[in-house]
């Protein structure tokens, strides 16, 4: 099995490639940057100004049937579900396909001052999130592991950079 | 087996239904809907839901009808309401009810979880758990507290008998004896375990931007401020803050710290809203605070409310017995990190380490682990590996002796000596490829 980091309006390859060789490197998986042409304009909400992630998941799980593995999409788009006022990513439990947006895990968005390291380092913290739950992991209590929720830029922060053991045995032994 | 906490979510619109439902599913709660008052009330039995989220405007039986239905079978069910409106009188109307709390749509997702998490753990403290009580009993250590010595196995019975009584604690040692460790041990090991543990390095900040770390600052408050941001105090709310270098702290920042650590209230940088944080306060320091207050660089009654239960670390040339131990830990912590395989360290190599007397504590020996195991070319670390030793090399009088010096030093060699082959010299360090591009990026390497 693999994981296809997609990348969906974002244009920072070198980024991507650097988050494959990272993933690879973490985890028993060989991450493939998988490029796919598609429009997902219809899941914009001009009122918000925002994208609606679960419609996209939604948009490729039928696109992506052929593909065996999880389906990591990394998008610049600020998303959002009803009801929240954005996130950062959505996975489906247990499921195949899983979205991170970059947005708001850049330092500019909260001050003026740029930090691609510490970006380099929210999005890989948030991408093994989002694929944890793919791999059936719930949210952790241990502020260590990568799998606490974050709902603010400061939790992503403060949260660690990768799995317990627990989860990490979990994400082993998933299918 | 622990119970899971149950929350029902009632909402008339199905698409707000299900984005709750799959938000809180990834947390693990047994989850429910129902689309009408009506709905909700043939679900509801006494006991059956923890938390019930409940949209205000309805049709049919309104949020408010149903909140004084519910609470009149179970008085204990908290019950959250959600509106697109903000209205003030309802609110209070809905608080009067017995709502726990009150949030308007679209709602910021820190807000909501926090809401939810708040709610779900005061009910769980107003019926005791008992469960989460024994746990506290056993005694959790982070990874690299470790320590065979008597003086060691006194600090651990210390931890254990400060951890769960909720008060303010000093940690005093020598630099480089683990006193972030003994903080975080402290807090594993008390009520607040399951809320986080920050950390404020008070000495490595000047004052102006201690301020907006500690109390955070709302957006537009100074330059660059496009945001608002958390201080570390509300980041520590349900846990504990630990406070390093508190000696190091000036006198103005001395105030405002009396302040916040006494009223556990505080105003952002900038802002006017005073924001209420629950948190336990462990500080930290290698510099004689009594001399300082005599001296009137540190504030007396700061002293005394920091100064409740003080922890002193023995130095690593205190008890020697220690340094085995730790450099068995260090050097299997090192294998598996570089993928090594080294078997342990020759009897001279121990011997010397037994007799050095570790200015630099625990830190130290670490690094020289570390160090020895980047360098070391046999099957045991030997003496030669070690830093501290005359004829290994690098250890220029006046050159940066830092470990990171070394690497950065030392793999700029490498990759100099095989023309930035980057296979081949990721091969001669024996780390992989991305370890290595990691490395350079790390610490700025360029082709000479």
């Amino acid at each position: 099995m693999n994981i296809f980091i997609v990348p969906l309006k974002f244009g920072n390859l070198t980024l991507l490639k650097k988050l494959s060789e990272t993933i690879s490197s973490l985890m028993k998986y060989n991450a493939i940057i998988q490029k796919i042409n598609t429009d997902i304009e219809y899941t914009f909400s001009v009122e918000r100004g925002q994208y609606y992630s679960t419609k996209i998941i939604e948009h490729f799980t039928a696109l992506t049937g052929n593909l065996n593995g999880k389906i990591l999409l990394i998008t610049e788009a600020d998303l959002y579900v009803p009801v929240l006022t954005f996130i950062f990513g959505e996975a489906q439990l247990n499921g195949k396909h899983c979205i991170v947006s970059v947005r708001r895990l850049h330092e500019e968005f909260y001050t003026e001052k740029s930090d691609e390291l510490l970006l380099f380092e929210r999005i890989v913290k948030e991408s093994l999130h989002e694929l944890g739950h793919n791999f059936g992991l719930l949210h952790c209590r241990d502020w260590e592991c990568v799998m606490h929720s974050s709902n603010s830029i400061e939790e992503v922060d403060i949260k660690g950079d990768f799995y317990c053991k627990d989860c990490f045995s979990k994400i082993n032994t998933a299918k | 087996m622990k119970k899971q906490d149950s929350i029902l979510i009632v909402d008339d619109e199905k698409i707000v239904r299900e984005s709750l439902f799959h938000w809180f599913e990834d947390e693990g709660y047994n989850l429910d809907t129902a689309e009408s008052g009506e709905a909700a009330l043939k679900k509801f039995n006494k006991g059956k839901y923890d938390l019930i989220l409940l949209d205000m405007k309805m049709p049919g039986m309104n949020g408010l009808e149903l909140l004084t239905k519910v609470k009149e079978i179970d008085k204990d069910c908290f019950v959250i309401l959600i509106t697109a409106y903000a209205s003030v009188p309802t609110a209070i109307q809905a608080l009067k009810e017995g709502a726990f709390d009150y949030v308007t749509k679209p709602i910021d997702p820190d807000e909501l979880n926090h809401l939810v998490k708040n709610a779900l753990e005061q009910k769980k403290l107003k019926s005791e758990n008992e469960e989460l009580k024994s746990k506290i009993e056993e005694l959790i250590l982070p990874n690299n507290l470790i320590g065979e010595s008597i003086q060691m196995k006194k600090i651990f019975e210390l931890i254990n008998t400060v951890a769960p009584a909720d008060t303010t604690v000093m940690i005093r040692g020598e630099s480089g004896t683990g006193k972030e460790l003994v903080a975080k041990a402290i807090h594993l090991n008390s009520k607040r375990k399951y809320f986080p543990i920050i950390t404020v390095n008070c000495g490595a900040l000047p004052d102006s931007l201690l301020e907006s770390e500690l109390f955070g600052h709302e957006k537009g408050s100074f330059t660059g401020a496009h945001y608002r941001r958390k201080g570390k105090f509300e980041l520590a709310n349900g846990g504990t803050i630990f406070l390093d270098e508190i000696g190091s702290v000036s006198q103005k920042m001395q105030v405002d710290l009396l302040r916040v650590i006494e009223s556990k209230k505080f105003n952002r940088v900038g802002g006017n809203d005073t924001v209420e944080s629950d948190f336990r306060v462990i500080t930290a320091t290698n510099e004689q605070l009594e001399e300082l207050v005599k001296q009137n660089k540190f504030r007396e009654d700061l002293y005394y409310r920091l100064n409740v239960f003080t922890l002193f670390i023995p130095p690593l040339r205190e008890r020697k017995e220690d340094i085995l131990v730790l450099a068995e830990f260090f050097l299997k912590k090192y294998n598996s990190l570089m993928n090594k395989g080294f078997k342990g360290l020759t009897t001279e190599a121990l011997n010397f380490m037994q007799k050095y007397e570790w200015p630099g504590n625990v830190r130290e020996l670490e690094n020289a682990i570390e160090r020895a195991v980047v360098i070391g070319k046999n099957e045991l670390i030997t003496v030669n590996d070690l830093p501290f030793h005359p004829t290994a090399g690098y250890m220029e009088d006046n050159a940066d002796k830092s470990l990171s010096a070394l690497e950065k030093k030392y793999i700029q060699k490498t990759l100099t000596e095989n023309s930035w082959n980057i296979s081949r010299s990721a091969d001669i360090l024996q780390i992989d490829r991305v370890t290595l591009y990691n490395k350079i990026n790390k610490y700025g390497l360029k082709k000479i």
